[in-house]
């Protein structure tokens, strides 16, 4: 007998005659204490997420790669890892080509495997997008794909999200709900709050753990 | 690669091992200050008592709700995951898991391997097993990659290396990695940060814990603050998760509270850094993530635990720690006393079922059963009721059926058994109880100035010179209520 | 939120009791029993006494059942099921007569209050006569406010006390708070809280000695956090405890005490009281 069926018959063994129990979930105690007016939601993820040290900033959705390229040339950053086939990727291309000097645009478009150590050594900070943002817990919700692959907004030192405003939701249960998330998920879905930081010793909380050192978030407060 | 010392051969028995922990005042000093300020910082983030306990309501009923439809649940669970590409194994045993791991690594040529923090792993001891094979198994939670360095097991299970302090850190630095670091703890995690990167780089194979296995969308979610569990499962084109039978739930929407209850009670974040939902290897048109993802599903004990329909309550358990933080006895003896994979109150509770209840006799019994593990559970395990029950299954009689617990019965002793019978004729014929009152109260002086333990730490006991039923007789006679309405 | 007995077989998963509503408190009774217990009995009978001229402050009889001993509870925490239900089965029979059970003790009241009920699962006629028994039964705080809603009129010269609440009472009786309003009511004692204050002496009935070394470390630590507060004395309304305590102090040559609650109260407030009287 195989070890699934042994597993399974005790535990069923265990159960005879017992009936499941009925799904009661109550709703409102997720969602409930986790409403905001839609005026508060950006204050909101704002305060929860510059409280974990990621830089806030809220900007429009014409002015964003001005503000992108400030704050990397603020950090005498030399690259920018981005997605030129989405929407942003391509407006910020054409920003670049203002003509005054930027840091150069990398793609990551190749497998993985043909460009592991350029990605982990050499790529200095990353663009990415999001599909939206939670007030409850000031977290952002990026779904990788592969315009923005998975390692994308993890290795790069610096990581840059856009967010619209108007895909910030009270919590995570309105959110999963109003997309359908039930339904069927892709290969991989991620809640970021913060760059990566760790309190294992002596609860001294670092940043820069193994992800990003620095989570800098634009709030596109006019989409 | 060290072998790690077990930490159960440094001292005989639980209470050799508390004995040196307790004397061990640096330990202590590092484990009641890191307690204190994860007791503190998970009050204030259940600052309302309502939502709070409606929480942990919500997180008690979606737990039982799981586990009373267990079987069910984990055949969706791994016809869902086979459908998004992840293949399913079941192992009843840690042995049979860590050659199921093997045989995957095997597969691949494997000879390198990085972990992400998983418990069920620590159940497995994959490192050693790995190791005696030449594969080289790195830890890369930061607190895991500290204790593993000092062939240590995990002092916590959130927090692995919190007995330890920067400078024993910096210490440990300096000797097993030759680089001259200094106690900042910045500085030393950096230096971590720098040595696993090139790990994550370089491994064959990644292998994590889950937290929830979601059968509804065949999805497996993970949290953690690193960013390690996250490079651990994209970065090496192989990722075997382990978990117990235990973590599956229904619905997406059951791990919302469930989330929140583990990361507030466990560190007191509102979310951790990162969650991270995966739901499948990666897809022909993507270009990073695994090409195979496998998840191994072990019993380990949870079937005997499920058994018993008083001790199932024990695979409520989301591994949040809350209950060890808040535990008198370990802020005071530490998780190596323990000296078992899950140290702390659902320790005590969880391992009889994995490693047999003779092999951790003393347990049940290290508890005043002051019940703040019980109080601070976000899934409502009723730990100092699992604990009594425990003390019972500790000394049944030789023969006693059923066998509910593996080990039963390894305190049971004649004559304690007597001694309690002789308690029982004492208190239940109100003469002879009465005569004892009257001889310990009338021989007073003669009271024994070494009564056992007891005086180790507290001078003799002496009785009163009346006993209350004494004093309340004669008080009663004379008392002024009665005489009225009398 | 769930039905408890959604699946009444006895393998159904179980799901944590939902909370309990607050306690609901009847009229002040004409007549209460005490139920000593046996380390009130042996060791503070002084507490004992002073509990029942409390009631009967309040203008009520108090019968003291002369065939108690104790509440069973040693051998229930000890794991001996069967012996701990025999003493607690002798107990069941003497306090039968219907009468309120005030217990100067939280974790004897909480026997009475929970355990009795676990005891006699299997039994239905006793398992109906201990939910009748835990109906009826109050921890002696909490009756004097809940019940007796007692005004205490302080007679004492000002006084700083520190408040040891036991984990019974706490956490089993909900009536850690009583002690602390009964205190409040005190216009010249000052209670002053002390460093971890919620966290147990390491008495834990037989764990203070099956375990020694712990309980000892865990004693050391509450006896000097008391006596590090800046009070005069230890109140505490739980008898083990002041065992613990107390003993431990006396051991390190310690002049600090613990004194239960039911002796402070008699001694500040003791004698006739306007209005006590009926």
């Amino acid at each position: 007998m195989s070890a699934r069926t042994n597993i399974l018959n005790k535990l069923r063994t265990s159960l005879a005659g017992t009936k499941p129990r009925p799904d009661e979930f109550d709703e409102s105690l997720v969602t409930g204490p986790w409403r905001y007016p839609p005026e508060e939601r950006v204050a909101r993820l704002r305060e929860l997420m510059e409280a974990v040290h990621t830089e806030v900033h809220q900007t429009r959705q014409n002015d964003w790669p001005v503000l992108v390229a400030e704050l990397l040339a603020k950090r005498e950053i030399t690259n920018l890892l981005y997605a030129p086939a989405t929407p942003h990727g391509g407006q910020l291309a054409s920003a670049w080509k203002d003509g005054t000097r930027k840091p150069e645009l990398r793609v990551y478009d190749r497998p993985i495997e043909e460009w592991k150590v350029g990605l982990f050594n050499d790529v200095q900070a990353s663009l990415t997008g999001t599909t939206g943002g939670i007030a409850a817990t000031g977290s952002l919700v990026l779904w990788p794909d592969r315009n923005e692959p998975r390692l994308m907004s993890l290795v790069p030192p610096v990581h840059i999200a856009l967010l619209k405003a108007s895909g910030i939701h009270d919590n995570w249960y309105d959110m999963m709900t109003a997309q359908n998330w039930s339904a069927g998920l892709p290969t991989n879905v991620l809640l970021v709050s913060g760059p990566s930081k760790t309190a294992d010793i002596e609860q001294v909380l670092a940043y820069g753990a193994h992800g990003p050192k620095e989570l800098i978030v634009l709030i596109l407060e006019d989409v | 690669m060290n072998q790690r010392i077990p930490v159960t051969e440094l001292a005989s028995d639980f209470k050799g091992r508390a004995r040196e922990a307790l004397a061990d005042s640096q330990l202590r000093s590092n484990f009641r200050t890191a307690m204190d300020s994860l007791m503190r910082k998970r009050a204030d983030a259940f600052s309302d008592e309502d939502e709070r306990e409606g929480l942990r309501e919500l997180g008690n009923h979606i737990r039982a709700r799981s586990l009373s439809n267990l079987p069910d649940l984990l055949e969706q669970l791994e016809t869902r995951l086979t459908a998004n590409g992840i293949k399913v194994h079941w192992a009843e045993t840690v042995e049979e898991a860590n050659e199921i791991v093997h045989g995957l690594i095997e597969a691949h040529d494997g000879r390198q391997v990085v972990k992400g923090k998983s418990m069920v792993s620590e159940e497995m001891e994959m490192n050693d097993y790995l190791a005696d094979r030449d594969i080289e198994c790195l830890e890369s939670d930061m607190g895991e990659y500290i204790v593993q360095l000092d062939n240590e097991k995990p002092s916590h299970i959130i927090m692995p290396a919190i007995h330890k302090n920067a400078r024993q850190v910096s210490a440990l630095f300096n000797e097993k990695l030759g680089e001259h670091v200094s106690e900042d703890v910045d500085e030393l995690i950096q230096t971590g940060r720098r040595i696993l990167r090139r790990k994550f780089l370089e491994a064959d194979v990644g292998v994590s814990g889950v937290n929830f296995a979601i059968a509804e969308t065949g999805t497996l979610l993970l949290v953690e603050n690193e960013g390690n569990g996250r490079m651990s499962t994209t970065s090496p084109p192989v990722h075997i998760a382990v978990t117990g039978i235990e973590k599956v739930v229904s619905n997406l929407r059951d791990v919302v509270p469930l989330v929140s209850l583990l990361t507030r009670s466990a560190l007191g974040q509102p979310i951790t850094t990162y969650v991270n939902l995966i739901s499948g290897p990666r897809k022909p048109d993507e270009l990073d993530g695994p090409e195979e993802v496998h998840l191994v599903l072990l019993d380990n004990g949870r079937t005997g635990a499920f058994a018993d329909a008083q001790m199932r309550q024990t695979l409520n358990c989301i591994r949040c720690g809350a209950c060890m933080n808040h535990c008198p006895v370990y802020t005071r003896v530490g998780g190596h006393t323990y000296g078992e994979v899950y140290p702390g109150p659902i320790g005590k509770i969880v391992t009889p079922h994995m490693v047999g209840l003779d092999k951790v006799p003393d347990h049940p019994s290290a508890s005043s059963l002051c019940g703040a593990c019980g109080e601070v559970c976000p899934v409502k395990i009723p730990i100092p009721e699992l604990l009594q029950r425990l003390r019972q299954e500790n000394v049944q009689a030789p023969g006693h059926e059923p066998v509910s617990v593996k080990g039963a019965g390894s305190k049971y002793s004649r004559k304690e058994l007597l001694m309690w019978r002789a308690w029982v004729m004492l208190n239940t014929r109100p003469a002879f109880y009465k005569l004892f009152l009257w001889g310990a109260t009338r021989f007073r002086a003669l009271a024994p100035k070494k009564a056992g333990p007891w005086t180790e730490n507290h001078s003799a006991p002496v009785p009163a010179a009346r006993s209350l039923h004494d004093l309340a007789r004669d008080h009663l006679k004379n008392s002024s209520i009665r005489r009225e309405r009398l | 939120m769930s039905e408890l007995f959604y699946d009444a077989a006895p393998n159904a998963t179980r799901v944590a009791p939902a909370r309990e509503p607050e306690r609901r408190y009847p009229d002040k009774p004409a007549e209460v029993s005490l139920f000593g217990t046996c380390v009130v009995d042996l060791f503070f009978p002084e507490a004992g006494l002073d509990a029942i001229r409390l009631l009967e402050q309040q203008g009520i009889q108090v019968h003291f059942p002369q065939q108690q001993s104790c509440c069973g509870q040693p051998a229930w925490t000890s794991g001996y099921r069967e012996e701990a239900r025999a003493v607690a089965l002798a107990q069941l029979d003497l306090l039968d007569d219907g009468r309120p059970v005030v217990v100067p003790s939280g974790s004897c009241a909480g026997m009475f209050r929970h355990h009795y009920q676990e005891l006699f699962a299997e039994e239905p006629d006793n398992l109906r006569r201990a939910e009748e028994l835990a109906e009826r039964t109050f921890e002696l705080t909490e009756f004097l406010l809940k019940v007796c809603k007692v005004q205490l009129v302080d007679r004492g010269e000002k006084h700083k006390i520190a408040l040891h609440t036991s984990c019974t009472a706490r956490r089993e009786m909900n009536t850690h708070l009583h002690a602390r309003e009964l205190l409040a009511q005190l216009d010249n004692v000052e209670r002053i809280d002390h460093d971890h204050e919620s966290e147990c002496c390491g008495f834990g009935g037989t764990f203070s000695v099956r375990m020694p070394d712990i309980s000892g470390a865990m004693v050391l630590d509450k006896t000097t956090a008391l006596r590090g507060s800046g009070a005069a004395e230890a109140i505490s309304a739980d008898c083990g405890c002041l065992m613990n305590i107390n003993g431990a102090l006396e051991k390190q040559q310690q002049a600090f005490r613990g004194r239960h609650l039911a002796s402070f109260l008699w001694e500040r407030c003791g004698e006739r009281q306007p209005g006590g009287e009926q």
